[in-house]
Order: structure tokens, then C-alpha cells, then sequence
């Protein structure tokens, strides 16, 4: 029955997506039949899915990367949270950490590469550095286990993260700080942000992009 | 701020990623870092007097060969070290066949070579000084190429670290074949791999502390 659940759990989203109800009998069916190679199945599914929207993003779309951001943080949770086992009032910092790392990285990302391995070696490589920074009491679970780094959800957080990213936020150098501040919360255009600010377009552009790898340095400085 | 807030305020205002833009950075660190290390030569070292004829003889060109295949097998180990995730694979071998070449015609040549006039093909009469030009001449190159890593997602730090060195170092080495007289291939293939090892070797130790994301 546990093992049930599990496989549940991995197509939920599928139903979600509203993808053919028919194939997902056809799924459901060939679970009963196949557990393992059910969850293969619905694994892939989902790189699939975050992969078509973290590409759409790459591409300027919002909502799509929106919706690939969403997804992930779940799936980070639940990767994170098995793995620190005794450090769970840690799991949302690192989840954040995480979710930063992915974007300031995500120019690197590949479309012929599998999303999986991509996404696995930053949230591996996220949960070294901070655990070579504490004692390695928290680790419950080898970290090479690759297949399930987007394998199960979390949606909900344990607790709040006690990384103040908005504080961080206020540490920065105006030129970075104005830029975030108006792009990435308020929503404006970096033409208007241009004109409220008096840094030209480019200087916007680059303020952003500077602000959010040095609010990313901070933060590990933070959490290590 | 909440894990909901951090993902909105992450993907509000997004602009398309250019794919090309680790190339592009991987080009300006070595045409600047490269454009330093031709000023070091000029000031420190200066081009070899006979440089025109060089450019017709065939053996100046295998010498120039060696550095140049190590710097192309280097950023394409690098480029995959880069990116999370990648698999380098058996990309490693890369770096070791020129070395590998290099090695077998120098021994050919030793094995070759008149009694008494071995020692004279190793050494050269610049020994003692090549290794350590070349390492001097890769400093502008280590700064950016270790810059253009710095803008990627390394996370096998130690591994990055050593291939940015190598590249910095065999670009050095290039440059270094404008100035450096020698023309035995028993020389090349211990003091120009040694000159390169410097950077790759520092680039190992350091880049736990450099790449740092």
C-alpha cells in the first residue's frame, strides 16, 4: 500500500495537467500490472513536463517558468527534507538557497541534457557545501541517488524559512537593490525601472543579474 | 520571505536567455587573457628574432600543435564541468593524448639521437627558465578564464579548477612559442607540460575557494 501511495503521489500531477484521462487509466492499469515500471513512467512524465517549461522560460516566458519554479520547490522539498533528517528546521533555507542556484544557473541549462541530472547536481552540490559546513549528522541517505531528486512533492513547507532574503535584499548596493526591487517585486518594466532609477536599460539589466549571484552569496555565507 | 514569494519575485521580469552566452564568455576570456599574455611576452621575453622564418617551418608549427590541441582538449573537458550534471566521461583521455604523442616522438627521438647527445635534446639551454615564463605568461589567462567559470554552475570544484588551469596554461604556451628557441621535441614534451602543469596544479588547490558558488 505504501508503495501505492508513492506511485500516486508521482501522477497527481499529471492529472492536474489534464492530460488524456484515458492514458491515465492506461498508466493506472499498467501500475497494477508493473509497479516499477510504472513510476519510470510517470518520472518521466514529469521531466518531461518541467523540462517543456523550464525551456518556455529560457525563452522568456514567465508563466511558464512560473509554473517550472512551483513545481520544483515541491519536489526540492521533499529531496532536501529526506535527506536532513535532524536539521528539518534547515530544510526551507536550503530549498531557497536551492531555488536561487537554479535560476543564476539556469543560462547553463541544455535542452538536448536530461533536466534530472541537471537539477540533481545543483541541489547535490546546494546540500554538500552545507553540509560540509555542519557536521555530517543530517545525512540519512547517500546523495548520489540521482533518480529522485524530482521523484516526490512537498508542497507545503514544515516552516518558514529563517534565510530573510528581503533583508539580504537590503544589503545590496543600490544599483543592484533599485532593479530588484522594481523588476522582480513591484512587476515594472525595466523601462520604467530605467527612467524611476536613472540607470540606463542595460545597467538595469545587469544590476538585476549581479544583485540576485550576490543575494545567492550571501545567503550561503548565511546558512554555512 | 516565504518559498512562494522568492519564486515570484524569481521568475517576475524574466528576459530569454542567450544560448550561446557560455561560449561567448569562454571567447572574451581567452582573447583577453591571450591579448595579456602577448603584452608579458612583449615586455618581458620579446619574439623569437627569426619568428618570420618560423612561419614557414613546419616543426615550429608542431611545437606551436602541442599547446594548441591541449587548450582545445581542455575547454572541451571544461565546457561539460561547467554545466551541471554533464557527464565529462571519457572526455578526461582527451588531455592526456596530446601529452601521451608528444611523449612517443620524444622518446623516438632520444632513442635516435647520437650518444652523448640526449641530455643536450632534454634540456635545451633554456630549462630552467621555460616552465616558470609559461606559468607567468598564464596569469592574465587564469583571472579570466577562472572569471568566464565564475559565471557558469561548476560543481565539481577541484576538477574545474585544474581544466581552467590547463587552459589557461596552454594558451600561455601558444603565446610562449612566439619567444621560446627551442626546437627539440624531448624539450617540449617535459618543460612546456611542466610550465602547463603549474596552472593546472594551482587551479586544483584553488578551486574550492575560487569557483565557490
Amino acid at each position: 500500500m505504501g508503495a501505492l501511495t508513492y506511485h500516486l503521489e508521482a501522477i497527481v500531477p499529471e492529472l492536474l495537467d489534464n492530460v488524456d484521462r484515458s492514458n491515465f487509466r492506461a498508466t493506472f492499469t499498467r501500475m497494477k500490472r508493473n509497479p516499477e515500471r510504472a513510476s519510470i513512467d510517470t518520472m518521466d512524465a514529469v521531466e518531461q513536463r518541467l523540462r517543456a517549461l523550464i525551456l518556455a522560460g529560457l525563452d522568456g516566458d514567465q508563466a511558464a517558468y512560473h509554473a517550472f519554479l512551483t513545481e520544483l520547490t515541491g519536489r526540492l522539498r521533499a529531496f532536501v527534507r529526506r535527506r536532513l533528517y535532524q536539521l528539518q528546521d534547515e530544510v526551507e533555507d536550503i530549498v531557497q538557497e536551492t531555488l536561487l542556484a537554479v535560476h543564476n544557473a539556469r543560462h547553463t541549462y541544455r535542452a538536448e541534457e536530461p533536466l534530472t541530472a541537471w537539477v540533481h547536481a545543483i541541489a547535490r552540490y546546494k546540500l554538500m557545501d552545507f553540509l560540509r559546513s555542519r557536521s555530517r549528522q543530517g545525512v540519512t541517505e547517500p546523495l548520489d541517488d540521482l533518480a529522485d531528486v524530482l521523484s516526490y512533492s512537498d508542497e507545503v513547507p514544515a516552516n518558514d524559512a529563517r534565510l530573510d532574503i528581503n533583508g539580504l535584499l537590503q544589503q545590496l548596493p543600490d544599483k543592484q537593490r533599485l532593479p530588484i526591487q522594481h523588476v522582480k517585486l513591484e512587476g515594472l518594466s525595466v523601462a520604467e525601472t530605467a527612467r524611476l532609477t536613472g540607470l540606463s536599460e542595460s545597467a538595469v539589466k545587469v544590476g538585476i543579474h549581479r544583485g540576485l549571484k550576490a543575494l545567492a552569496a550571501k545567503a550561503r555565507l548565511l546558512t554555512s | 520571505m516565504k518559498t512562494d514569494d522568492l519564486v515570484s519575485l524569481l521568475a517576475t521580469g524574466i528576459r530569454p536567455v542567450d544560448r550561446h552566452v557560455m561560449r561567448r564568455a569562454f571567447v572574451r576570456a581567452i582573447a583577453a587573457g591571450g591579448a595579456g599574455a602577448l603584452v608579458l611576452l612583449a615586455l618581458l621575453y620579446g619574439v623569437r628574432p627569426d619568428i618570420r622564418q618560423m612561419l614557414v617551418t613546419p616543426l615550429f608549427w608542431l611545437k606551436v600543435a602541442l599547446p594548441f590541441s591541449l587548450a582545445v582538449a581542455s575547454w572541451l573537458v571544461l565546457r561539460r564541468l561547467v554545466v551541471p550534471g554533464a557527464d565529462v566521461g571519457t572526455r578526461w583521455a582527451m588531455p592526456l593524448a596530446p601529452a601521451l604523442i608528444v611523449w612517443i616522438a620524444a622518446l623516438a627521438v632520444l632513442a635516435n639521437a647520437p650518444e652523448g647527445d640526449q641530455l643536450r635534446l632534454i634540456l635545451g639551454l633554456t630549462w630552467k627558465s621555460c616552465p616558470f615564463n609559461i606559468a607567468l605568461l598564464s596569469l592574465p589567462l587564469c583571472v579570466t578564464v577562472v572569471w568566464a567559470v565564475r559565471q557558469m554552475a561548476p560543481t565539481h570544484l577541484r576538477a574545474a579548477g585544474a581544466m581552467a588551469g590547463l587552459l589557461a596554461g596552454a594558451v600561455a604556451t601558444v603565446v610562449y612559442c612566439l619567444h621560446c628557441p627551442e626546437m627539440e621535441v624531448p624539450f617540449w614534451a617535459i618543460w612546456y607540460l611542466a610550465g602547463m602543469l603549474i596552472p593546472t596544479l594551482a587551479g586544483w588547490l584553488l578551486g574550492p575557494r575560487l569557483l565557490r558558488w
